[in-house]
């Protein structure tokens, strides 16, 4: 009875997506527009289109779910979001724009003139990516089974199917206005029926949310779960922080920025639009505890935002307040996975593809080619894993993908732009230790975990660590490396550090 | 061929050095680029290490003192607890206030770069003057 609505809205989001794609396609003509939109989108539209994509599943249901979970401690999911922001515009945008690079492995060839780091990035952006993509999926799946019953493969599927159709037909230069209009529908979608429970709040004699644990609403009482409250808060930061540079999907947006200020320009508003969100995904968590204490059996916590309407309010007004819900948790997933594909697709594209195709053909159309056969790739193996992994919990999930970022790209990147001593082996280092640390704490916990004691807490927030031990590893081998130390070093810091306007390119 | 070898060398020196001539250094990478690079460089990475110190801390310290001193919890506003309030809202303005800072202070010093660089004769003697 409660599945026709949500299902229409859902339906109307992925026709809105691909109705504003094809409109972009008609504006996407060579191989450059596919991957960065021809490098001519303004600092407020891209920021729209920064936030639109960053502003996932683990944003729209998860932050939500995780606080109605566990309480305040939870919040700080949020915070590193926004804050990871901070630390980027900080330590790397402007230098990053003026790299000129496509993408990370680019950035990374770049700076390194190194065909092994090019692929050890190239490898991690992938993973990455997957990591990133597979609660994505997992979470449409979930969202699509609450509202209309449908069986948890189809909504994963349906996203699947919009973005492979997206991205393979447009590339970067339709997404970029599609995922633009992406955050505007977020952010009506989560305020606007945020507004309205509250005012059903206060009209149902503003019942006092009800705290699953004593501890719920006191700092330290969820991460405190695992015994050590501190490091997990500590490590949970430090993995948002240093992990949002390391995004290839955040990376990638950064490249449409007409020049070094403009990045920086751009950064400050991504960090507006996100924090004003990020207001009001708690209170779904609120009052989820007021009005619905004890979910049903069989139900995640990631469906708080979903459930909560017809709980406060059964009849017509909860049904379309679930509706709209539904359609922007589904606007979430379409926008995050289609910036995802689009880097992993650009990857798989240039450093797996690209020659072998070019070496049957040889000529622009089969480049393009290979960019959408890259993007089935891209989305198919994390929809696989989708089905074969048990969720771990969207926000979470997330967060494991944002430690190996930290672990891994944030040293490269921070110690790229700010270090000459940088070497290639160095780099290698740091990527290797990094990535193979973290990618391994991750993937036990997703697959074995989670367990028990300081082991499981340090294999579950493993940046706190993990980061350490890349960035000494990455510093200790260069110094002993001196002679790695790549011969346009200081060529490539002057074009990273100088305004434009000094420096013409 | 040979015209344009004649262009590139002997002209400089008649023209008056014009915004480019710092581009040029640090194209060339001269010693004088190199100056220039160092000192940009290490302006950008002060400014950018104290904002993140500053950051570091208030993040670092704040479930600390949350931890550490009870009472801080049992503070309400409006009938909001403060760690609530802190978490949920507040951090997001000081974020934005942050970054609006960095960034003015971020340009100028390119843009202090930039005016050394328009002056007829660029750094040597201590650059900037009256």
């Amino acid at each position: 009875m409660i599945s026709e609505l949500p299902v229409a809205m859902i339906t109307l989001v992925c026709l809105l997506t691909l109705g504003v794609g094809a409109y972009g396609l008609r504006l996407s003509r060579h191989t450059s527009d596919f991957y960065v939109a021809g490098r001519a989108v303004s600092p407020r539209r891209n920021a729209s289109a920064i936030s639109g994509e960053y502003l996932s599943a683990a944003s729209f249901l998860g932050v939500a779910g995780l606080v109605y979970d566990k309480g305040l401690d939870m919040l700080w999911f949020p915070v590193g979001y926004t804050v990871g922001y901070v630390v980027l515009l900080v330590l790397v945008a402007a230098p990053l724009r003026r790299s000129g690079a496509y993408t990370l492995p680019d950035f990374a060839e770049a700076r390194l003139e190194s065909q092994l780091i090019r692929r050890l990035s190239s490898l991690l952006v992938v993973a990455i990516g997957w990591l990133y993509l597979l609660p994505q999926l997992q979470g449409a799946g979930l969202a699509l089974q609450r509202v209309s019953g449908a069986p948890a493969w189809v909504g994963g599927l349906v996203v699947t199917v919009v973005v492979v159709v997206n991205v393979a037909a447009g590339g970067m230069r339709s997404i970029t206005l599609v995922q633009a209009m992406q955050y505007w529908l977020k952010l009506t979608a989560i305020s606007v029926p945020a507004f309205v429970l509250v005012a059903v709040w206060f009209h149902a004699g503003r019942p006092s949310p009800q705290p699953p644990n004593p501890t719920w609403a006191e700092p330290g009482g969820g991460f405190g779960a695992s015994g050590h409250a501190l490091y997990s808060t500590w490590s949970t930061l430090l993995a948002l922080a240093l992990g949002t540079m390391g995004l290839p999907h955040v990376l990638v947006r950064f490249y449409t920025n007409p020049d070094g200020r403009d990045a920086r320009r751009t950064t400050v508003s991504v960090i507006a639009l996100l924090g004003l969100f990020y207001v009001f995904t708690p209170l779904y968590a609120v009052l989820g505890r007021a009005f619905l204490p004890h979910l049903a059996p069989g139900d995640q916590p990631d469906t708080i935002v979903l459930n909560l309407p017809l709980a406060a309010s059964p009849g017509t007004l909860g049904q379309v307040l679930a509706a709209v819900l539904a359609g922007g948790a589904f606007a979430a997933f379409l926008s995050t996975a289609s910036g995802l594909v689009v880097s992993v697709a650009g990857v798989i594209d240039q450093d797996l593809l690209r020659r072998r195709l070019a070496r049957v053909t040889g000529n622009d159309a089969s480049s393009i080619n290979g960019f959408r056969i890259a993007t089935g790739l891209a989305v198919v193996v994390p929809y696989a894993a989708s089905r074969l992994v048990e969720p771990l919990g969207i926000a979470t999930t997330v967060g494991l993908a944002f430690a190996v970022a930290a672990a891994t790209f944030a040293p490269l990147l921070v110690l790229g732009v700010w270090w000459r001593g940088l070497t290639t082996v160095g780099a290698a280092a740091g990527l290797v230790v990094g990535g193979v640390s973290a990618t391994l704490a991750v993937g036990l916990t997703i697959l074995a975990g989670p367990f028990d004691g300081w082991a499981g807490v340090l294999l579950a927030q493993p940046a706190a660590w993990c980061t350490p031990l890349a960035v000494a590893a990455t510093v200790i081998v260069s110094l002993a490396t001196p002679r790695h130390i790549p011969a346009g070093t200081v060529r490539t810091l002057i074009r990273l550090h100088t305004p434009e306007s000094v420096l013409p390119s | 061929m040979a015209e344009r070898v004649r262009i590139t060398s002997s002209r400089r020196g008649a023209t008056r050095p014009t915004d480019r001539s710092l581009g040029h250094e640090l194209r060339e990478q001269t010693g004088l680029g190199d100056v220039y690079l160092r000192g940009l460089m290490s302006a950008q990475l002060r400014l950018s290490a104290t904002v993140l110190a500053v950051g570091a801390l208030l993040l670092v310290g704040l479930p600390l003192v949350f931890a550490l001193v009870p009472a801080t919890r049992d503070i309400t506003l409006a009938g909001i607890p403060l760690p609530w309030l802190v978490l949920g809202v507040a951090v997001y303005p000081a974020a934005l206030v942050t970054a609006r800072f960095y960034v003015r202070a971020s340009e100028r010093i390119e843009r202090e770069l930039r005016d050394v660089s328009a002056q007829p004769d660029p750094p040597g003697a201590g650059g900037g003057g009256p």
